[in-house]
Parts: C-alpha cells; structure tokens; sequence
C-alpha cells in the first residue's frame, strides 16, 4: 500500500522490540468476538484506477464552468486568481495543524490575525473571529451568544433571511429553550420587524441584501432593538455585496456574520466554506470560536497567540461559549489571499461588476413576457415570478445547458405560494453572451 | 602549473554565529522576516485585473458604501513572497512527524487534492438542479456506505461540518429521540469520563444538558462501579471515547452498552480515536447509538490548519429517524436529495448547516479509502497500533508512561520521569522543537499529571520512529542530570521564542490598526 | 476586624455588617497570571454558595462563589482594568467584591487563619 512506510521486516523487528508473537496481541482488550470482522468492502486500488473511478463521478455532473451560470442564494460562482490555490496547496498551510505551538505556526497565525482585520474592516467591526464553519452555522452561533450578552432568550428572525439559515438558527436556539419567533417569508422586503421586538428579545436577526434580493436600510432596526435591550445580528450570504454597500456596522449592527466562500472559495457544492464572524469590542469575551491575537516572544519581537482560550471548549468545557473546536483555517487562508490581492480597489471593481451583470440580467429576463422583477433595487442576485412552476423550469433550463437560478420550491418547500418565484443571481464572471442564451432559453420553456 | 585564482573560498571557515549576533536584517538566511500585509500593501493598489465597468446608475437602493473599507491590494509577485514567507514558518506533515496525540495527523495523499478539484465536484452548486449533480449524490451516498459498513452502524448523517458539529449533531438526535418519548425534561443528564475531549461536555451543555464527570480506575478506563452508581433514570445519554483519551481501549465498553441501554439512555460514542480500531472493529457491534467520524483525522482529509474538517456523523435504529436534512437516497440508479419533511423526513430534527455538507471532504476521503482498500485501512490501524507500541517500549526506557500495559494508537506519559529536574512539561515540548520536532500533546488528557500524549499515526517510517524515540530519550536525559536552564530557554531555533500569552489575553489586540488613527 | 477563609479559597474580612472578599495568596499562585476579572453588579444579592465572579488565567478560568449570603455594595474596578493586581496583592489592593451581609452566622462558621493554612497544607 503506497501510503504505508512499514514493510513487513520492520513489522516483525518492531513486534520483537515490543514483545509480541501477533499484532491482535495489542487489540487484546477489544471483546474477542468483535475483533477482526468481516467487511463487505473492496480491496486496495492504485493511483490510476481511483482517480478513473471518480473522474466516472465527477463527469456525471454538470459543472458551473460548462454554459451560463445564474445559481446564486447563498454560494456564488466568482473568479478566484491562480494563485490562491497554489498558495493553499503548500505542504505548510495544507498540512499542518491548529496553531497550539505558536513558536512553529506564525504562518498560519499571522494569515489569520490578518484575516480578522480584513473581515473587521468589511464588516464595519472592531473584532472578528479566525472564522466558522460557514455562514449558517456562524448565524446561528450569533444567536446563541446574543443571549449570553444580554441574558433574554426570544430570538426574532426576519422573513428575509436564508430559509436555510433560519432553520440552522431555530434548531440550535429551540435545542437550549430559546423561544424563536420567525416572520413570514418576505418577497417585498417591507416587513415589519420593529413590531416583533419586545423586552424579551435577545436579536433580530436580518439579512441585507435579503434572501430576495432586497437591499435593507438596517438603521431603524438597530436603533429599535437598542431601544429594548436586544442585539442586531446583520447577515450576509455574498460577501461581495460588502464592497458596494454600507456596511452592517455603520448601520448599527452589534454581530455581523455572514458567507465568504466568494472570495477565494470554490462552490464545492456546498462546502467547505468560511463563516465570517465579526463584533464589537465589548462583546468579546461572548464569542464563540478561535481568535488570534498579537503579542511579544522572549526576545520582545512580535509574534502571534491564540488568546482567549478560557472561552472555547478545551479549557472551559460545559461552560464554553461554543462547542466549535476546528474552523475553516485553509479556506479563511484562501479568502484572506484572495482578498489581499483585491485590495479596496479590486473588491470594489468585483462588486461594480457584478452588480452591473445582475442589472443587464435583470432587465433582459423581465423584458420577457410573463416574467415580472419583484425588486426596485438588488446587488446581484434578485428574484423574478415566472408564470410557472420554477422548479420545472430549472431543469428545462438545465436541459438546455443553462444553470439557470434558484426555484423558490427549493428554499421554501412547503410554501407552494413561492414555488414560481426564481432567484437570479450574476457576477463579474457573468458574460453578455452568459445573459442572451439565458433569455433565449428562458423564452423557449415558458 | 598555470595559477587560476578560483576568486573566492570554496570550504566554510569556522567562525561563532552568536558571538556575531543577531543579522542587520532580522533574518536567518532562509528564514525572512515578513511584515503584515497592511504595512506592505498598498491601500490604493490592485493586484487582480478586471474588465472596465460600464459605468451603468447603481439600484443599491440609496445604500452605496460612502466610507472606505481599509484594505491593500498586494500585486502578485508581492502577495506570493508575503505568503511563502509566512509558511516557511510553519511545521507541517510533509516536513517530519507531527505526533499531536488525539489529533491524528496522517499523510495527506495529493491525490485527493487533485479529485477534490475536478470541476465536476468543486465546480458544482448545491442548489442546481438534482439531475445535473448526479455524480455528486452518488460520490455522498457511495461515502456513505462505507462509512456505515467500516463502522457497522445502519444510518449516517452526511452534513455535520467537523467534529465537534458531528457530536451536536449525534446529541441533537438523542434530544429528539427523547422529546418523541416524552422524556426530554425528565432525562436531562449526560455522563462522560473526566479525560473526556472539551467538546463532549460543550457540546451536551449546548444541547441543554447538564454534565457529571464519570472518574477513572486506576488503568485509565472508566470506573464501572462509580459508573454504574451514576446511572439512574434522569440520565439522557454517557458520552464516552473509545479508544480513549489515553490511548486505551475501554474494555467494557460493551457492559456500558448494556448498562445505559437498560437505564433508559443513549450511548453516544466520540470517533475522534477511530484510527486505531478502523478494519479491525466495527464500534456498531460494541452497542453504541450515535458516533461521529472525523474524515480530517481518520480519512486524512488534510487538516489545513485548523480546519475545514468534516463530521459525518453514524446513528443507530433508535436514531436514524431522526436524521438531519437533507440526505441523499438511492432510487435504483438514480439519486434522490431529501431536503423537505414530505420526502420522508418527517421526524427529522431540523438541519445543521446550509447545504450538504463538506462535499470537498468527502471526496478526498472516499478517495482515501478506495485507496486504501479494507485490506490496507486494516493495515493502517495496525501500523498505527504498532507504531505507537513501538514508541510506547522505547521511551519507557527514560519517561513514565501513565499506565501500565500496550497502548492502542497514541501513548501516555506523565511528568513523572521530570520530578524535580526543574524541567516541566511544556519545557519538555518547547526542547522538542529545537530538535526539529512538533511536540506531542501536551497537558491533556486532564486526568494526568502533566500528560504527555504521543500519535505517531501509520505514516512513520521505523527509520524516522527511530530517529524520534533517540531525540527524546536524549532530551529526558538531559533533562535529569539537570540542564534545566536550556529547556526553559527552548525555544532557540525557532522563528519566534515562547511568547508572552499572558499580555495577549490581558490587553487583547485582535487586529491590525493603522499606526495613524 | 477579622478574616475567615473559605475551602474555595477565598478570604473574608468582617468591619461591621460588611464583608471585602478576594482571593487568597494560595489561590492567586496556582492560578498563574490572571488575565481577566468579571464582577458581578453592584446592588446583586447572593446566597452563600451562588456564582459571583469570574476569574481567568491563561489556561484556566474559575468561578469564584460568594463565601456569604448577602447584597454588592462596592465592587473593585482596578482588578477590572489591571487583572495583574490580583497577583501582586491578593488579599489586599487586588480584592473583589464588597457584601453587605445578611447572615452573620455565616461568617462565623467560616475557617480562621490557621484553619486554612492547614487546609492548604
């Protein structure tokens, strides 16, 4: 087996040293019955022959890059620069472990003391975490430490935010006796959140832009739930939006978390991603999972630590703010790569781009007859109603090449007053040609 | 002879680096010294090229950014150098052994890279239509079967994100399982061993469980009598890692099986130690209800880091029903994604994360394990058995092992061995990365004064075990005959000396901040 | 005025009807450096035995419980913002909390000096 250094001389020379006859001799305490099984599994395969099996698999499926692409509703199809992928592919990032030597790890210590501050900085935040698993888990971890802030357990979730990410949200929160109050699904983005928030509010927790699309002024909503003692907690699923939009922090929001698999991050089918996770000052004995900060060594140069670590699970144990123990380390070095070539500048070109593709789409899809555009405004993802059964229309669309959006019957199941809404979502990858044979195919299976 | 001066000195010539001190540059040759990205880069710059933009009116609603975000864009050559030069300051897998007890750091295939990045897996969305991601299900379900087989268990939950996440997802099972039989407010405690993984009583308090610490017997396992004492009819569920956290199989772990079955609880298993038993075992036979399975130790999914990892996490009959969405069904040829309660899934508790899981993980480790075959995972655990043993019977020759007998795949010391050297553990590790070796474990499990806890894991060859076991047993020598000085000071040769922890948790400093605000 | 000690090692000094409450030497030493100090309110009422205030080290964080029943009258913001006067001055400058009592016979019941040094002992 080409992955086992051990060749049977050094077996049976390591077995003499330790004083064994039978290798079974050292699993004698496994009950004996239980020892040596069968297996209904197959045997050892060479390089070649794994790779052509799943290479069979991985042919089956029709991939982003082979015709337009419109999927968006929490993973978006970016441009990610070669280099990020080389970088994360070195033995030092790939294979090493979770900082706990940090005389050995400054590599992986630095990246994410600088990831933090590019996360802070978009977000608006003073602090961000070393990242989380991805965006759903981090919201629904944010709910759980806005009631250890402010000590209520009545969580409100507004109807625009990711069904997915609700229901991430509501299992963890209902698991520790939160009651969670979930607003209607809202195709206008005109709810009426500040209604819902009482004096036993934790959070409200909003997305901007909303799960449709919508851009949401989170100011008032910051202000009202200040007002009775609650947290803001501001989500995002594209990252991207945070370099054209104001930011969740200048709108008052106490938690921000969202998505980064946008920047630097393959779709994956869904993962692994990067949850970002960024807070105020004050709050940061409350958070949950790693968080890298700067320091001196011996000889009083500057280094980095993992600090805070009376919060996590290894020290703090029933009484931890998360049971979160690995992150998204590779990944959130994939997003800080990705985004340090960026800069400022080329996230703010990244975020014109795509919002500009999404304006074209936009236009170009509602010009089509039945096909209404329920948004006055969008970063780059908004929502049409079509005159049919969207699920249906997907997979036409798919067997005319086209990937072509999110069916409403997807996200919201049970709501078959959704069912003929599609999400629509365009990047700086998106091309006019991408957006003419949409519209051409589009045309053909309504 | 003709005489060609050869211009310059071709043998080194002696002289003492530190009576010459440090560098003008702060740099060791091919160590370099690297600054922040933010005091490098520039704030106006780009290192991405793009497209003009059209220059179209904006629909943001009036909600446009006004302020400036703050971030450098480095150009390529910069960013390259900036990156390279942070790794050459990590340990890492591929450089020697990384023997991180509990931790399993194994061989990270580069194969499994190469599957994971096939456009047909890491191009794909998880909202596309199910009939154009059909190799992808299959890819999930194909994992799955493994998985259920290697472990003997009927059912597993794909889209726990890491361990830890496994572990809520198995005690999210059990919560549910006890709501159906209306026994979720009277069996509110969990059960675990004091040498328990923090994410085990984290984890049960996150569900709204309170956690009793079960002692342990004198051979490290779990006190059966004390055990059985504990046990009663408010008990939900024992949490219990096996092989444990100190290297030792739970012999009777098939009588706890038993006993927290007639008490009315679950028996949720911690799979974080896997890789001893994998081939050899199958935890299913042991009477266990719920275990998680960390692809980024056991399926050496690599472990970047600190993450992603993955935590597919195995259920038994008892739990199966109530499986989180979505999961991936076979329908003859076809396969089917299970994402709404009217599919079937009408007792499932909910879902754990936005999609479907760590797809990147799964196929590195499906890809790891069709490599290897049952024959070689078998091989595997007992070369990691082996290796472990191995090093176990040398060092004992200097250490102190924490209990008597073999060990299963990572081997437990204490501090014995460095009673009254002056030198106590953490100088002991620091001592080790001088020699060119990241330390083991070190002060867990908690059980164990001053624990050292050592996985050599399958991928050591004897030579490098060898060279290992020779570098410790002369540091514990050291360490005895008093050179105390030398293991404080350690690290030397490090890129950083031991940093000051305490002022980074007293006045934490979580970012960079401009020099001018 | 008198000091009792607790088997959580805390120490407790009686003036009055109102107790200073802080963690002993001992206790200080085998924490290590504290580097984080959370108090409760001032105003709070305890039962003996309740969780009152945090105390962290690096590697460890401890509850420290209320020694005696009774209400926060004063609490001590320096080990707030300077965690490291815990260390420098345990049972002085680096104390916690003050508590009007509300059980003397608390109190009483409570270890002198040379109990708690052969507790620690």
């Amino acid at each position: 087996m080409r992955y086992l250094p051990l060749n049977q001389s050094d077996r049976a020379k390591m077995q003499d040293v330790i004083g064994i006859n039978s290798i079974d001799d050292l699993f004698a305490d496994v009950p004996k019955n239980a020892l040596n099984p069968a297996f209904d599994l197959p045997r050892q395969q060479s390089e070649m022959a794994v790779e052509r099996a799943l290479g069979e698999m991985a042919g089956k499926n029709i991939s982003g890059g082979q015709g337009p692409f419109f999927v968006g509703a929490g993973a978006y199809r970016h441009h990610v620069p070669a280099t990020v992928d080389h970088i994360i592919q070195r033995s030092e990032f790939l294979t090493s472990y979770t900082p706990y030597q940090p005389e050995i790890a400054q590599g992986t210590l630095q990246y994410l003391f600088e990831f933090q501050t590019q996360v802070a900085a978009l977000t608006g935040m003073d602090v961000a975490n070393a990242s989380m698993y991805d965006g759903s888990t981090a919201c629904a971890e944010a709910a759980l430490m806005a009631r250890r802030v402010t000590r209520k357990n009545r969580v409100v979730i507004s109807g625009g935010l990711h069904p997915h990410y609700a229901s991430v949200t509501r299992c963890n929160s209902e698991l520790i006796g939160d009651k969670v109050v979930l607003a209607p699904a809202n195709i206008k983005g005109d709810e009426d959140l500040i209604a819902m928030i009482d004096d036993q509010t934790s959070c409200v927790i909003v997305q901007n832009p909303d799960v449709f699309g919508h851009i949401r002024d989170l100011t008032p909503i910051a202000e009202a739930a200040h007002e009775k003692g609650a947290l803001l907690i501001a989500v995002f699923t594209e990252v991207v939006s945070l370099g054209a939009l104001q930011s969740p922090g200048a709108m008052g929001a106490d938690i921000v978390v969202g998505e980064g698999q946008s920047i630097g991050n393959s779709l994956n089918f869904g993962g692994p991603y990067v949850g970002l996770f960024a807070t105020r000052q004050k709050y940061i004995r409350h958070m949950p999972g790693r968080l890298c900060g700067q320091t001196k060594d011996a000889d009083g140069q500057r280094g980095f630590v993992l600090t805070l670590s009376t919060r996590e699970q290894h020290i703090r144990r029933d009484k931890a703010t998360s049971n979160i123990c690995t992150n998204s380390g590779l990944c959130a070095l994939a997003f800080s790569i990705h985004m340090s070539l960026l800069g400022e500048k080329g996230l703010r070109t990244m975020a014109t781009l795509s919002h500009e593709a999404a304006c074209d789409a936009a236009d170009a899809l509602s010009a089509l007859s039945g096909v209404v555009l329920l948004n006055d405004n969008f970063f780059n993802e908004f929502t049409l109603r079509l005159p049919k059964n969207a699920e249906q229309v997907a997979e036409d669309l798919a067997g005319k090449g086209v990937l072509g959006g999110v069916p409403g019957g997807r996200l919201w199941p049970e709501q078959e007053d959704l069912h003929n809404l599609l999400l629509v979502a365009a990047t700086e990858m998106t091309s006019t040609e991408h957006i003419r044979k949409f519209v051409a195919a589009l045309r053909e299976v309504l | 002879m003709s005489m060609k001066p050869q211009g310059r000195p071709t043998a080194p010539i002696g002289t003492d680096p530190v009576k010459n001190g440090p560098t003008h540059t702060g740099n060791k040759a091919l160590q370099i010294e690297e600054k922040l990205i933010f005091e490098i880069g520039d704030f106006r710059g780009t290192g991405v090229d793009f497209a003009q933009a059209k220059g179209l009116p904006p629909r943001l609603g009036g909600l446009a950014r006004k302020d400036e975000i703050g971030l450098p864009g480095l150009s390529e050559p910069q960013a390259m150098r900036h990156y390279v030069r942070l790794s050459q300051k990590n340990y890492a897998i591929d450089m020697g052994p990384f023997p991180l007890g509990s931790c399993t750091m194994k061989h990270n295939p580069r194969l499994n890279e190469k599957m994971a990045r096939l456009p047909g897996f890491a191009d794909i969305h998880p909202l596309q239509p199910v009939s154009t991601v059909q190799g992808a299900l299959e890819l999930i379900d194909m994992l799955a079967l493994w998985l259920k087989e290697l472990t003997g268990m009927p059912a597993v939950a794909m889209s726990p994100k890491a361990g830890a996440h496994g572990e809520l997802c198995g005690m999210m099972a059990i919560k549910a399982a006890l709501v159906a039989r209306g026994e979720a407010d009277t069996r509110r405690r969990v059960l675990a061993p004091e040498s328990s993984h923090g994410t085990n009583p984290a984890t049960a308090a996150q569900c709204g469980f309170t956690v009793d610490d079960i002692p342990a017997d004198k051979t490290g396992r779990v006190d059966i009598k004390a055990f059985k004492a504990m046990l009663g009819p408010d008990v939900a569920a024992i949490m219990v890692t096996n092989p444990n956290t100190g290297g030792l199989f739970e012999r009777d772990i098939r009588q706890m099986a038993d006993l927290v079955h007639e008490a009315g609880g679950y028996f949720y298993c911690d799979g974080a130690n896997l890789n001893a038993i994998m081939g050899k075992v199958k935890p299913g036979d042991l009477g266990i209800d719920a275990m998680h399975i960390n692809l980024h130790k056991t399926f050496s999914t690599p472990h970047g880091g600190g993450g992603p990892g993955a935590g597919p996490t195995v259920l038994s009959e008892a739990l199966a029903a109530y499986a989180p969405v979505p999961y991936v069904v076979a329908k003859g040829k076809e396969f089917e994604l299970v994402e709404k309660r009217s599919q079937g899934a009408e007792t499932s508790f909910g879902r754990m994360t936005a999609f479907h899981g760590q797809m990147g993980m799964f196929v590195r480790a499906l890809s790891f394990m069709m490599s290897h075959g049952i024959d070689g995972l078998k091989q595997a655990a007992e070369d990691a058995v082996l290796n472990a043993n191995y090093v176990l019977t040398r060092l004992k020759a200097e250490m102190s092992p924490a209990f008597p007998g073999f060990c299963m795949h990572e081997a437990l010391f204490d501090d014995a061995f460095l009673k009254d050297s002056g030198v106590e553990t953490i100088d002991f590790a620091k001592a080790m990365i001088d020699e060119g070796y990241h330390p083991m474990t070190m002060y867990f499990p908690l059980i164990v004064h001053g624990a050292m806890l050592i996985e050599p894991t399958e991928s050591e060859s004897k030579e490098e075990l060898d060279q290992f076991c020779d570098a410790l047993l002369a540091l514990a020598r050291e360490a005895k005959t008093g050179k105390t000085d030398k293991f404080k000071a350690a690290p030397v040769f490090a890129p950083r000396r031991r940093l000051d922890e305490t002022a980074a948790a007293r006045k934490p400093v979580l970012r960079w901040v401009s020099p001018a605000q | 005025m008198t000091t009792r000690y607790t088997k959580d090692h805390e120490w407790v000094s009686l003036e009055g009807d109102v107790v200073s409450i802080g963690i002993t030497k001992h206790a200080a030493e085998q924490l290590g450096d504290v580097v984080f100090v959370e108090l409760p309110d001032g105003g709070k009422s305890f039962a003996q035995g309740d969780d009152m205030a945090v105390v962290e080290s690096v590697k460890a964080a401890s509850d420290v419980y209320a020694p005696i029943s009774g209400e926060i009258i004063e609490t001590n913001q320096t080990i707030v913002d300077d965690p490291a006067k815990v260390n420098e001055d345990p049972e002085g400058a680096g104390w916690f909390v003050k508590i009007k009592i509300s059980k003397p016979e608390e109190f009483e019941a409570l270890m002198d000096e040379a109990a708690y040094k052969d507790f620690i002992a």
